[in-house]
């Protein structure tokens, strides 16, 4: 008898909220417009393996040799050679000005030494002030040069070819092994748009209510805190499903992104996820006293949830108490559940960390929210 | 069994420091409809806020329905239609939807028909589907009451509810509190307007956070001991500047072309006016009307509160 009422209420508050989500067409559309938008804008965008970059030479010295090297900078995809430095100065300005990612220098005799074996040098000068955009073209330099010199290495020059190396390291990549950004990505920006908006639309509930004068009105009528709670969530849920399924169809059929584990189990970590997301939004809406100082909270939530959660930045490359901060972001845990089941074919018994992870950020969150619901006009 | 309907004692209301409500002892009679009047920002909001446990009292306790003001404001919900004196319906649901949702909360049985019937004894079958911010004032006012006592409140609570309501609205609006009434409703109502005030039972008038008097309308006036004197003539326009500050004048007003002159002391009042010059102007001592009384009541209180502080 309770409990029906109970639901009842609870029907109340969400049949209403849909109903003003439907009515809103701004709101309505930017909850699902934006995700495709972000979604294609960013999924097109972010390129954590930039290739072509802009390359100038400074060559003094010509031969087959050194046409073969260079040819295998252009080759692999990294180097763009884009131009012919007349002076090391003048590759220096370019790299200044930032023209130019990287200036290969080639020294007189480099040749004459290569064929005596003397191990000429070749200096690459990188702008590496972006560690992570130079990075790569930097790892495979050596790589690119030795090959190169390896199939000169024939015929009468066969006496310089090094003799193999005593262990022969095989490394696996697994999971994404061509290095394609976007199966990172994709998967991520599912959690970053869950994150963003339904954190804010939630944000908004309570304030919308009191920023209109319905508050006075809604206290003055039975209602409990969690009722109030519920009835403000659970629409969004579906908007988060929505969401959801409108970017795994994106990454599926406009990025490829592969899909190696459990359909339902991804799917039940949204839930997880999207719940979490708008406790925490129910919860700012009952600290905020205006619909900007939502915005604010939404916001200053929402930075962190990009910077340290492993979004945008290794999570592993962060000092051991940034790491501890992101762990307690729910976005953390989730990439981990996206990119565990999409690339990896996680299990639930692999994932169990995080999905517990985010049922306890629920309780605490859900707890304060309750604590926090302003039940008076005080 | 608790014959009051609302019974609090000592109610006090303060704002960072600034007290609203100070010290507010009200005992109301179930199925009686009380007038709430003062001025504005004297606390009749708050202390009704305070009754139907939106607010919680800075000191001071009591009971609304037999429930604690305090303790058990959800049952007092429950019991209590509470009507702001803003619209707070949802002006982006329609009239209907605005109804459902209060029969949800409140989880009335047969919903649909009570919906179908609140509608139609509004007249607002056909527009029904309208959004509720579409309608005018006095529509709004009327869903508002519709939609508050659709649960069969033992208590209302009207704040202001006529607010910038035109005249035939007004008194249709009253019709229905005075039905209400009669249902075995209790109503409390605050309002500006002194003919609202003289269709209640009883009257509360609140100023600077006290009541200043409560009673009867009759009863309130006989207290207040105002004799008033109207004149009527060609000149009482020029003569109410000449009365103005007179001893034993405490208020000169206009009604119509009438001058209403007031005070307390007859004999006084009545050598003002012999010396007067004789325009031609006609006086007759006249019973005081309440609009008389309660200007007189609130520049007491204004004088009280300057002397105190």
């Amino acid at each position: 008898m309770k409990i029906g009422a109970s639901l009842q209420r609870i029907y109340a508050i969400m049949a209403k909220e849909l109903v003003q989500m439907r009515r809103d067409r701004m709101t309505f559309a930017m909850m699902l417009g934006l995700p495709i938008i972000q979604l294609i804008l960013f999924g097109f965008a972010i390129n954590t393996d930039p290739k072509s970059l802009p390359t100038a030479v400074y060559a003094q010295d010509s031969s087959p040799v050194v046409r073969r090297v260079l040819s295998a900078f252009e080759q692999s995809g990294y180097y763009q050679l884009l131009r012919k430095a007349d002076s090391p100065q003048q590759g220096s300005e370019w790299l200044a000005k930032g023209e130019v990612s990287f200036v290969i220098h080639i020294p007189q005799g480099f040749t004459r030494k290569f064929v005596r074996g003397e191990q000429p040098q070749l200096l690459i000068e990188a702008d590496a002030s972006d560690p992570a955009a130079a990075s790569n073209a930097i790892g495979q330099a050596k790589e690119i040069v030795n090959q190169a010199l390896r199939t000169e290495s024939l015929g009468p020059l066969a006496y310089l070819q090094t003799p193999p190396a005593q262990i022969d390291v095989v490394i696996h990549k697994r999971y994404n092994p061509e290095g394609i950004t976007q199966y990172n990505i994709v998967p991520g920006l599912l959690g970053v748009i869950l994150t963003m908006t339904c954190v804010m639309i939630t944000s908004m509930a309570m304030t919308r209510e009191s920023e209109r004068g319905n508050l006075e009105n809604l206290l003055a009528m039975p209602t409990r805190p969690h009722e109030m709670m519920l009835g403000k969530i659970c629409p969004y849920i579906l908007v988060g499903l929505v969401q959801t399924l409108v970017i795994l169809g994106a990454a599926k059929y406009l990025f490829a992104v592969p899909f190696f584990g459990s359909f339902g189990l991804l799917l039940a970590g949204v839930m997880v996820f999207i719940l979490a997301n708008l406790c925490l939004g129910f919860t700012f809406s009952t600290v905020a006293r205006s619909q900007m100082q939502a915005m604010q909270m939404t916001f200053f939530f929402f930075l962190p949830s990009i910077l340290l959660s492993g979004f945008m930045f290794p999570f592993r490359g962060m000092p051991h108490w940034a790491q501890s901060m992101g762990e307690v972001l729910p976005l953390t845990h989730f990439l981990r559940m996206v990119r565990g089941v999409m690339l990896k074919g996680n299990s639930l018994f692999e994932l169990q960390q995080e999905f517990v992870a985010l049922l306890l950020f629920i309780v605490v969150v859900g707890a304060v929210a309750i604590l926090r619901y302003r039940r008076t006009l005080d | 069994m608790n014959e009051l309907a609302i019974d609090v004692r000592g109610l006090v209301k303060r704002f960072n420091d600034n007290a609203v409500v100070r010290g507010v002892d009200l005992q109301m009679p179930k199925g009686q409809v009380w007038g709430f009047l003062g001025p504005n920002g004297s606390g009749k909001t708050t202390t009704i806020r305070m009754i139907c446990g939106l607010l919680e009292p800075s000191e001071g306790e009591g009971r609304c329905l037999g429930f604690d003001i305090r303790r058990q404001a959800r049952q007092i919900k429950d019991a209590t239609g509470y009507m702001t004196q803003k619209f707070s319906f949802w002006e982006d649901l329609t009239i209907r939807e605005n109804l459902e949702f209060v029969a949800r909360l409140y989880n009335l049985s047969k919903r649909r028909q009570l919906v179908d019937a609140t509608l139609a004894k509004l007249g607002l079958t056909e527009r029904q589907n309208q959004l509720s911010g579409a309608l005018s004032g006095g529509w709004k006012q009327r869903l508002a009451l519709a939609a508050v006592t659709m649960h069969q409140p033992e208590l209302l609570l009207l704040d202001e509810p006529t607010a910038g309501v035109d005249p035939q609205a007004r008194r249709e609006f009253w019709d229905e509190i005075h039905q209400l009434s009669n249902q075995g409703m209790t109503v409390l109502v605050s309002t500006h307007y002194m003919d609202e005030a003289e269709r209640c039972d009883k009257i509360v008038y609140l100023a600077h956070g006290n009541i200043l008097t409560q009673g009867r309308v009759a009863d309130v006036i006989q207290q207040a001991g105002l004799i008033t004197f109207q004149g009527k003539g060609e000149q009482v326009r020029r003569l109410a500047e000449q009365l103005k500050g007179v001893p034993g004048v405490e208020h000169v007003a206009f009604f119509g072309a009438a001058l209403h002159i007031s005070g307390r002391d007859r004999v006084k009042l009545q050598s003002a006016i012999q010396t007067l010059p004789s325009d031609g102007t006609h006086w007759q001592e006249i019973q005081a009307s309440l609009e008389d009384t309660f200007i007189s009541l609130m520049q007491d209180a204004g004088q009280d509160t300057r002397e105190h502080g």
